[in-house]
Parts: C-alpha cells; structure tokens; sequence
C-alpha cells in the first residue's frame, strides 16, 4: 500500500472495524437493532453521528425485521444502505432477507455471529447464518478483524454491481473477533470514497418515473424471478474476484474466495471456514514441520459457494476432514461437510469426507484440538460416517 | 399551510389510481386511496402492506399505481417508510434526490395487528409520513378473518355465531387513542363518504411536520355482506349512527369534525349487513346491546376529550391553519 | 416469458392495469342520461376503479372497458341521472 493509500494502522474490535469501514463507504442509511455481540458497531456509529463524522441518516429501528425492512426502502430510494445483527435478531429478519434478495436491493450487513436459542448462549457459533443460507444473499466469512475491515468495503461494491444486485452479509464470530482488538491497516477516506463510488440503480422510488415495486408473482413467472437470481448469484463469483483485484490493487491484500494452506502437498485436508482457519493452519504448520503433510482450506466466499475452487484445491487430497461450526439437526452432516462432500462428488472425486462438528455454542477450538482434528482417523473416529461431534462432553 | 379542498372540480384530472385492478365492484379501500391521493400532492410515494389493496392493484405486469409505490411484507410497511424518509433525506443532502411526501397504506390487519409494532416504533421515532390504515374490520384478503379492528359482535370466520358465541366477543382497539399517545402532530378519523373532510384532513395531515395517522372506513362488500351498490351508504350511516364517528387530535387537541347532533339508531347502519343479521335474533341480543353500549360510550368519550383538551391546551398550542 | 425477458425483480411500469378490461364483470352497467347530469362529479369520486371520466368541457362518462357495474354511481347520484341496465 503507498503512503497516499494508507491512512494508519490502530487497533481494533471486530465490531469496531465495522463502524470505521461503513463511516468512510458514504453509507447513506443505517438502520440497525442493537443484540449481543454486534451492540459495538451500533454503539460507534452512534458515536460517529454524534460527532458529526457520519454523513448518512442512522434509525434507531425498534426491531431487526424493521431493521431490514427499513434498509429496503431506503435502498428503493438508491441510497447506500447497511445493517447488523446477530443470533436471534437474524432469524427475526429471516423473512425480510429473501425480500431483499428477491427485490434486489444491495443491503450489506454485517453479522456477528452467535449461536441460536434455544437454550439461549451469547457465544459464537454459525447457526445464525448458516440458517439463512439459503436467502439468496452473499455470504463471506473473515477470520481477523483486518479481514472484517477489507471485506465491509469490499461487499459495498460487490453487491451494488449491475450484474449482480443481491443483498451481502460479512459474517465474523461473536465475542472472538468482534470484540478481541487486532491490528488494522486503515485505508484513508478518500481512496475508501473513490472505491466504493454512488450506487447507481437501475430502478429507483422516483416521482419522475412511477414505478412499482413488491408486485405479486403468480407459477407462470416466480420460478423464472428465482432464476435470475440464481444467476445474479453465479455472477458473483467473477464480480467478486474483480472487486478482490480491485482492492489489491489500493491495499495491497487480497483473501481470494478460498485460502488454500499446503494443499498441493497434503494428504489430509481439513476444510474450515471463520476463525477457526488460522487456528488449524498453526496446528497444521506444527505437523508439516514435523514431517506429516496436512493442509488447510478455509471457506471464505461462503455464498455463492467457490465449487471449482474447493474441488482443485482438494483434488490432491487423499482424505478430506470437513469442520461445521453449526448443526444442520436431522441432515446427514453439516452445512460445509454437504457442500463439500458435494462438490468433490459433482468433480468426480472420490475421497473419503469426515464430517466434524466443533464449537457450538462458543466451545472453543485450541491448536492442540486441530492437531487432534488433522490426525483422526475417519473410520476409527466414525465408523458409521455420522458426524463427529468434536469436544462434546460425553 | 395548505389549501382547502372545496369543490371537486379544483381536484386534478389526472388519475392517481388506473383502473383495471382486481379490487371487488363496490371496494370501499380504492375509493380511499383514490380520495386520498387526488388530496395529496403528485410526487407523493407510496409504501403497502401486504393486503387486499396491494395484491390487487399491484399485479406484475399490470399495476393501477400512476406514482411511485413499494410493498415487500404485511408487517413493516411503516418501517420501510421510515427507511424511504431517511433515504430522501441522505440523497438530498448530496443532491441526488428530492424529498417527496409519503404515505403509508395499511389494512387493519397490517395496521392493528401484525404492522402494529413497526407502526409504533416509527411513529415514535418520528419519522414524517401520513400512514393511512384503510379499515374493513377484519383480514378480508384472506377471507374475513378476524382482526383487532373487527367491531364487537360482528361475524367473521375466525368469529363465528352459534350456541356459544355471538361473533367476536371483543371489542376493538381504540386505535387512534394509541397513535394518540405516542403525541403525533396529527391523527384523525375519516370516511369516504364525507369526502371534503377525508380530504382536508388529507392536507392538513401532509402539511405537518412528523407522523400523522389517518383511520378511515373502508366498507366491504365481501366480508361484511351487503349489496356492492351501498357501500358509501354504509359509510354514511356509520358516521351518521355514531359508530365511526369523524374527529381530529392535533397537537392532543380532540375537534368532533363532523358533529353527529341526533344520531340515528345503530341498528339502522348494523340490519344493512349480513355479518350482523344474528344480533337481531333473541339469544343474541345481549352482544347488540353490548356493542350499542360501545358506540354510545365511545361517543361520550369523545365528546367530553374535545371539551376537556380544548380547554386544557387551550393557550399553549397552535392548530395548523388552512389558508382559505 | 423467458427468466431473460422478464423485468429484474418484477419492478413494474405504474398505470399499466389498464391494459386489463373488467367489462366482462358486469351483470349491469350504468347509463348516464345526460339531459339530467349536472356534471356534479359526485359519481367520479365515490367510483372505486375509476371507471367515470372526467372531460374538458363535457359531462363525465362512464368507461365501460374497466367499469365492474358495482352501482355506486346510481345509489349516489343526486339527480338521479344514473340507471344500471342489465348488460345485454
């Protein structure tokens, strides 16, 4: 990064670094519903409002789904638009997510992630948004608040691209890295501004042009709306990798859609996505350099999901260990394991796939357990090929 | 500051409403938003709730909205207001958009019950709109269910007559007592059939600066069983009978606008409507005579809030005035 | 119609309803006689569709394309101008 693109490098919460992103990308409208742990990230901005150093209109909304709802019609108008949430307050909006898919409108969100009541905790885990996965909005995981930062900015541009025009969530694990200070390189207002640019919808609530917006569909022409959003999706995943270049380009980082540890050279893979990742490359480092050849693939464009990516990434693999930080009750494994296990299915692999589950609920996950993770034995470890349930307390 | 409506021929040609909509002949709600929108300015934006008006007038490929219209959920259409309001407001600090007025459309299902919470919290905040809940007493786009505005006694699917009930046992929400309460500039009730007063309640409303409310009637054929013809006679009558009687609150100042000096028997507007046909019967007399009571009661109130907040504020607050 | 063809997330032209004729609603439709019209207008705004046209220099007429014969015009009218005759 030049001088001119670097503002200064500050320490900062996960929830933190938020608010400073939304602050410079000329966020027009916020509305956003305090809960544990996002409470931060409504608190500053609040700050920045006050100080008279946030140029949008904040709505202290007085629910979630209102929230949302909120940041719908507020994007109608064209504006920039953004919210947060967490947990409980995520599944309150559920309905409004496929809304604002189904309308198209670029809302970006950030959402701390915690784990669902009932039994309520405060702690994280990706219940909450691996229960909207399916909301057709895009879905990026970070795993330091650097991460966080970049991809607050990032996803402004993404989602407000013509070609794609679908809602986007930046989604961090609550408590871990929302609140646990970390070394951020800022990048200054201006080359923030320039990035970021107005959004220029195609349709927009305009008296000059009356529109209607919200119409009813009828079986002749819902399936053929959902298709175009299917197809807004696909055209993520190169819209995407753009707005990475682009981003490289002024900050000198790039994250890629995947990141791939050693897996050119491992025999076992272990496929994680959030915070977890940096934790299983230290054990997986550990273990190389002790002779073994493990590797780690961390998920991080999460929705649409990088298929050709993860099947090259893992073709060298001899065994796969794939790691959920939810539960998909019922389901013969977790939402990563699915997607995985299908995916190398759909490129011809063959690989045996155990499915582990960790850090429900806010367990936390050491080097020492990704060590253990990289050695097991799929079939001592699951004979029967459920799920590993990883740290439970038997 | 807003101009009187006094004749219909100084109201535009030009249609806000296009016809061609799937609304029931004789609907009560798109003579609302007709008589609401020929008041209101032209660049006015609207937000639906999910309703019968929305699924009928906001068909894809054939909308009847000539302005700019949104509908997403049933429940938050005064929190999508709210984000429309902040939205202008951000654009037109950068120039890149104008503020325009807005107005809210709401049944009485999205408004009484399900919108309720999105209702409050933005009328709290607020946020400046003109939310206008059209009234037909219960979820009548699903089929006359009951709501927190069906009238006691009243039929409905969800309230039906037997042996051991009469219609809805309850009685309805004061709704313009609670928007009341949470000291909006402006809240008022209206009814298409007084259309000079549902108008320049229209305008006085839109000349505020904060949430106003208005709750207007809107009689239905469907679920309330009468003949698709008599519709602003069911109007009338409701006012002229006492049961929805025509009122403003500004600034917590209660004005009867329409003062009913000899009503008519409730009766006279109930025996027009087949969802009231069983209270004439013996065994249900008790719930005619319990929801006459409320009419009556609901009137006396009235009557005594305008004497006793007229005097009240009397010297501290100012009324919006019509320039004539 | 093609997912290609349709508009992005179903967002509508305004006023485009009309284009939908309810004529065949009807059980009656409602006849002006013009020598008893005052051109009140009171029909016009108590119309739910609209389907009563409001001219330059000429009395309303009814616009039989998207009238549903509901009769609300002849219960209001004040000179009793309006009369629903049974559709043919």
């Amino acid at each position: 990064m030049t001088q001119l693109e670097m503002a200064r490098v500050v320490a900062l919460q996960g929830d933190e670094a938020v608010a400073e992103a939304v602050r410079q990308c000329d966020v027009d409208v916020v509305a956003a519903y305090p809960i544990t742990p996002q409470t931060i990230i409504v608190e500053k901005l609040a700050e920045f409002v006050a100080a008279g150093r946030f140029g949008g209109e904040f709505i202290p909304v007085e629910s979630e789904h209102s929230a949302l709802s909120a940041c719908l019609g507020a994007s109608a108008t064209g504006a920039r638009v953004f919210t947060a949430t967490s947990s409980q307050g995520l599944a309150y909006m559920h309905e409004m997510l496929y809304n604002a898919s189904g309308m198209r409108m670029p809302v970006v969100m950030a959402v701390a992630n915690r784990a669902l009541s009932a039994p309520l905790v405060l702690n994280a885990d990706h219940g909450d948004m691996m229960g909207s996965r399916d909301s057709g909005w895009i879905q990026v995981y970070a795993e330091n608040v650097e991460e966080i930062y970049d991809r607050t900015i990032q996803l402004f541009r993404l989602s407000e691209d013509p070609r794609v025009m679908l809602p986007s969530a930046i989604n961090f694990e609550g408590f871990i890295l929302s609140h646990d200070k970390e070394r951020v390189r800022l990048i200054n207002d201006e080359t923030v501004r320039r990035f970021v640019g107005r959004p220029a919808p195609k349709h927009r609530l305009d008296p000059k042009e009356p529109l209607t917006f919200g119409a009813i569909a009828n079986p002749d022409n819902y399936y053929e709306f959902r298709m175009q959003q299917a197809e807004a999706m696909r055209h993520a995943l190169t819209v995407f990798d753009e707005t990475e270049s682009e981003f490289e380009a002024l900050s000198g980082r790039r994250y890629g859609a995947v990141d791939a540890y050693n897996t050119d050279d491992a025999d076992k893979v272990a496929v994680v996505n959030g915070c977890a990742a940096g934790t299983m490359r230290a054990a997986a480092r550990g273990m190389n350099s002790g002779g073994e050849r493990v590797g780690v693939l961390a998920i991080k464009l999460y929705r649409p999901f990088p298929t050709g990516e993860v099947a090259s990434h893992l073709r060298r693999a001899k065994s796969v260990v794939t790691m959920d930080r939810s539960m998909s009750l019922g389901a013969p494994s977790g939402p990563i394991a699915e997607d995985v296990k299908s995916t190398l299915r759909g490129a011809g692999m063959n690989q045996p796939v155990t499915s582990l589950v960790y850090g429900i609920g806010g367990r936390d996950l050491s080097v020492e357990d990704g060590r253990k993770i990289l050695s097991l034995n799929g079939k001592e470890a699951s004979p029967d090929d459920t799920s590993v349930m990883y740290g439970v307390k038997e | 500051m807003y101009d009187l409506v006094k004749g219909l021929k100084e109201l535009p040609t030009e249609e806000p409403l296009s016809p061609g909509h799937r609304l029931c002949p004789g609907c009560g709600a798109s003579i609302v938003v007709r008589q609401v929108l020929l008041a209101a300015p032209k660049d006015t934006v609207i937000v639906n709730a999910t309703g019968c008006l929305e699924v009928s007038t906001a068909l894809y490929g054939f909308s009847a909205w000539n302005r700019p219209w949104i509908h997403s959920a049933f429940e938050n259409a005064a929190a999508v207001a709210s984000g429309i309001e902040a939205g202008f407001k951000a654009l037109g600090r950068r120039g890149e958009a104008e503020e325009h007025p807005i107005v809210v459309f709401g049944g009485d299902g999205g408004t009484y019950d399900i919108g309720f919470q999105a209702l409050s919290g933005a009328i709290e905040r607020g946020h400046k709109f003109l939310y206008v809940c059209y009234d037909n007493e219960a979820y009548m786009n699903t089929g006359i269910q009951r709501s927190g505005g069906t009238p006691r006694g009243a039929w409905t699917t969800t309230t039906q007559v037997g042996s051991a009930q009469s219609g809805k046992p309850e009685a309805r929400k004061d709704l313009v007592s609670i928007v009341v309460a949470h000291r909006v500039p402006y809240a008022a009730t209206a009814s298409v059939s007084h259309w000079r007063d549902l108008m320049n309640k229209v305008r006085k409303a839109l000349s505020m600066d904060g949430p106003t409310f208005l709750h207007v009637m809107a009689p239905c054929t469907r679920g309330w069983r009468f003949d698709p013809s008599k519709t602003i006679r069911m109007s009338r009558l409701a006012v002229e009978t006492r049961f929805f009687p025509l009122y403003e609150v500004e600034g917590g100042v209660y004005r009867i606008t329409v003062p009913v000096l000899s009503p008519k028997p409730v009766e006279e507007y109930l025996k027009l409507q087949g969802r009231y046909s069983h209270l004439f019967l013996p065994q249900h007399a008790p719930q005619l005579m319990a929801l006459r009571r409320d009419v009556e009661d609901d009137y006396r109130r009235l009557e005594k809030l305008a004497k006793l907040t007229g005097q009240l504020y009397a010297s501290t607050r100012e009324v919006a005035s019509p320039q004539a | 119609m093609s997912w290609r063809e349709l508009e992005e997330a179903a967002v509508v032209r305004g006023g485009t309803s009309s284009a939908y004729l309810v004529s065949g609603w009807r059980v009656r439709r409602p006849v002006i006689d013009e020598a008893k019209c005052t051109n009140c207008l009171i029909c016009w705004i108590f119309c739910p569709e609209p389907a009563i046209v409001r001219r330059e220099g000429v009395k309303v007429a009814i616009d039989y394309d998207h009238c549903k014969g509901c009769g609300i015009c002849e219960s209001e009218c004040p000179p009793k101008a309006i009369n629903m005759v049974m559709e043919p």
